[in-house]
């Protein structure tokens, strides 16, 4: 079974940031791996190890930093990793993202056949959910999406999703693009083995040329939505905090009653 | 110029944050209410109407509406004609938009707090980042798709009623690789939707898996129960209350967290609340940070004397 997990780099979100025209600002210390990517990988490592054979690629698309991303997906186990970056791509919107990590899953595919691309199902800074829908219909595979339960058997893969209104289960033919959420398994932490592994092991490094894409067809310049004005919320004012030495209950009652809230 | 709002619906029922969605269109243009499912009651209609829907295209597709690809084609076939489509920011409903943006090269912002026309062009007010910066963002394309979250737009009926008057949209629907295996409904609780409450009183770890004291603090309230992930894992309350980044993000006048430490993922789905209050025996934890007001103590004493006074202004 060969598995390609998408992997974003986020910033740290109790750490400080900034935006600066439309984008956002980290350092290379602050951020790591999309928490939620941790459970990607390790439904791909689960279902190859259940397998008995196979392989994992990680794949990250973003600036220099992101590299941090695919090596954590390395000491988790993953077996390949690959960074695609180029200075066209900052800026882009859903689209243009998925239009890149497309073209990259589709050279490896060419390589040799995958069976799945598994997700997260948010990527916690952007937070969008959309990119997995864009990436199954750019790819035109089946789009199995928000899956807490995920299993494969005779080529075809199966998920459970669990929505406001219903439990679904929800089967396709492979390939098909996955997305996980925090609920579809605990991830492994990474052994100390591996960390020394991934230290060494190779990342390959992309650009738009080796994957044959048309700078223009992404990046800000492509963007269908630009960021015009950002600030940083200021804290509540006035905050009240009470310690309860009998008449807490009565002090919260009164501030409610006060604002109107009651 | 035509603004095509998708409707939630449960069991013939329109769902609040519809008509908040309708109102907020009517700022933007003449609104055109989408319809997926099942055809739409006579009193639904009517009340699409009383919000200013001039048209309810509906498109008949059963159960097909649950799988996103078909129910793209459907929207997309029945907002052809809008420049802008409005839904409510539902996991489901990004998925949808997402499959129609990529046919009709829409632009797309979702999880917005409002949305207006500035020099012909759609822009968007968000908080991001748990909740800790607004951006306004413009949709740059002739088309634009807007996920409006709930709570965000006081619903108010229209001066002047929309005819609403009744289009079938007959689509062909693309074959999807996926295919429903089984659909089991969530059993549907008394009260408000989580996300769509006004109020949401929650209550986490700290509950210690009790959740009576909540329900009752919450009903007085008017509200919705929601937890914290901790209380989910437990299983001490269904999944569907989970409150945060991974579950349900909710917006209402008044947030309540009792027992809750406020972590990060936790805070996502409830930092932009209107007033927050939170309970907890821990003076550190990190919720009253971003709590308006805040009692520390434990909440099995401090709820029964909130619920008490409550009730005695009431009567007073
Ligand atoms: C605050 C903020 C707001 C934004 N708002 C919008 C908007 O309204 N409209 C819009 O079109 N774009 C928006 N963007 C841009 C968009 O987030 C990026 O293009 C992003 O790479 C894809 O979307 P996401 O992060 O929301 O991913 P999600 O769809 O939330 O992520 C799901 C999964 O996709 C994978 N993934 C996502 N991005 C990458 C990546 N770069 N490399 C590898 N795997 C990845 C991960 O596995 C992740 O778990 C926004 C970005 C930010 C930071
Ligand atoms: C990828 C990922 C996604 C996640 N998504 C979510 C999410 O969407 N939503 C979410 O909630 N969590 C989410 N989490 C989990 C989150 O990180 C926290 O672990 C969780 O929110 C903690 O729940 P809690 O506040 O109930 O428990 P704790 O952190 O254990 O806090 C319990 C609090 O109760 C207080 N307390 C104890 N007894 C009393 C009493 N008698 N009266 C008053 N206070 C009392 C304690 O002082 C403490 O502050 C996610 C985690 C990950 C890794």
């Amino acid at each position: 079974m060969r598995i390609l997990v998408t992997v974003k780099h986020t910033p740290d979100l109790q750490s400080q940031r900034s935006f600066t025209e439309g984008a956002v600002t980290r350092t290379a210390e602050d951020g790591s791996m999309n928490e939620l990517d941790e459970n990607a990988v390790e439904a791909a490592l689960q279902l190859i190890e259940a397998a008995g054979e196979g392989e994992v690629y990680a794949l990250t698309v973003g600036g220099a930093d992101a590299v941090a991303a695919v090596r954590k997906a390395l000491q988790l186990g993953a077996h390949h990793a690959i960074h695609v970056s180029d200075e066209a791509i900052a800026g882009s919107d859903v689209f243009g993202t998925a239009t890149v990590i497309a073209a990259a899953v589709r050279k490896v595919h060419a390589e040799a056949p995958l069976d799945l691309v598994v997700t997260g199902m948010a990527a916690l800074d952007g937070l969008t959910s959309m990119l997995p829908t864009a990436l199954a219909a750019e790819l035109d595979w089946s789009q199995l999406t928000l899956a807490s339960g995920l299993t494969v058997a005779d080529g075809e893969a199966t998920i459970i999703r669990h929505l406001p209104d219903a439990r679904e289960t929800v089967s396709a033919p492979l390939p098909a693009v996955v997305s996980v959420t925090d609920e579809a398994n605990t991830p492994r932490y990474p052994n100390f083995k591996l960390i020394m592994a991934a230290r060494k092991a190779p990342v390959a490094t992309w650009s738009l040329a080796e994957l044959d894409l048309d700078p223009s067809a992404v990046g800000a310049s492509a963007a269908r939505t630009t960021v015009v004005d950002a600030s940083e919320r200021p804290p509540r004012a006035n905050r009240q905090v009470v310690t309860d030495t009998g008449d807490g209950g009565t002090a919260l009652a009164d501030f409610l009653v006060e604002r109107g809230l009651v | 110029m035509s603004v095509a709002v998708l409707i939630e619906h449960h069991g013939g029922q329109i769902s609040r944050p519809s008509f908040e969605a309708l109102t907020l269109a009517r700022t933007l243009g003449t609104p055109v209410a989408v319809w997926l499912g099942e055809e739409p009651p006579a009193d639904a209609v009517a009340q699409l109407g009383e919000y200013g829907a001039a048209e309810v295209r509906v498109a008949a597709i059963g159960d097909d509406a649950r799988l996103p690809a078909k129910a793209a084609t459907a929207v997309a076939a029945a907002s052809a004609d809008s420049s802008v489509l409005l839904v409510i920011s539902t996991f489901v409903n990004k998925e949808i938009v997402t499959r129609v943006a990529m046919s009709t090269g829409a632009g797309v912002v979702v999880d917005a707090a409002g949305a207006e026309l500035v020099d012909g062009r759609v822009e968007t007010t968000q908080t991001v980042f748990a909740a800790t910066w607004d951006v306004r963002t413009r949709i740059e394309t002739d088309r634009a798709i807007v996920g409006i979250r709930p709570n965000t737009t006081q619903a108010a009926p229209a001066p002047t009623a929309g005819d609403a008057t009744v289009v079938g949209v007959d689509v062909p629907l693309p074959e999807t690789r996926e295919r429903l295996a089984s659909v089991e409904a969530v059993p549907e609780e008394d009260g408000v939707p989580l996300a769509e409450a006004p109020v949401v009183v929650s209550g986490g770890r700290g509950t210690g898996g009790d959740y009576t004291l909540i329900r009752e603090f919450a009903d007085l309230l008017g509200g919705a129960v929601g937890a914290s992930r901790d209380a989910t894992d437990e299983g001490w309350i269904s999944h569907e209350h989970m409150v945060g980044q991974t579950g349900t993000t909710v917006t209402p006048a008044l947030y309540v967290a009792c027992g809750i430490s406020g972590a990060v993922h936790h805070r996502g789905g409830m930092q932009a609340s209107g007033t927050i209050v939170a309970i907890n025996l821990d003076p550190d934890a990190p919720i009253f940070e971003i709590s308006d007001f805040g009692v520390v103590g434990s909440l099995f004493d401090v709820i029964p004397q909130a619920i008490e006074r409550i009730k005695q202004s009431r009567e007073s």
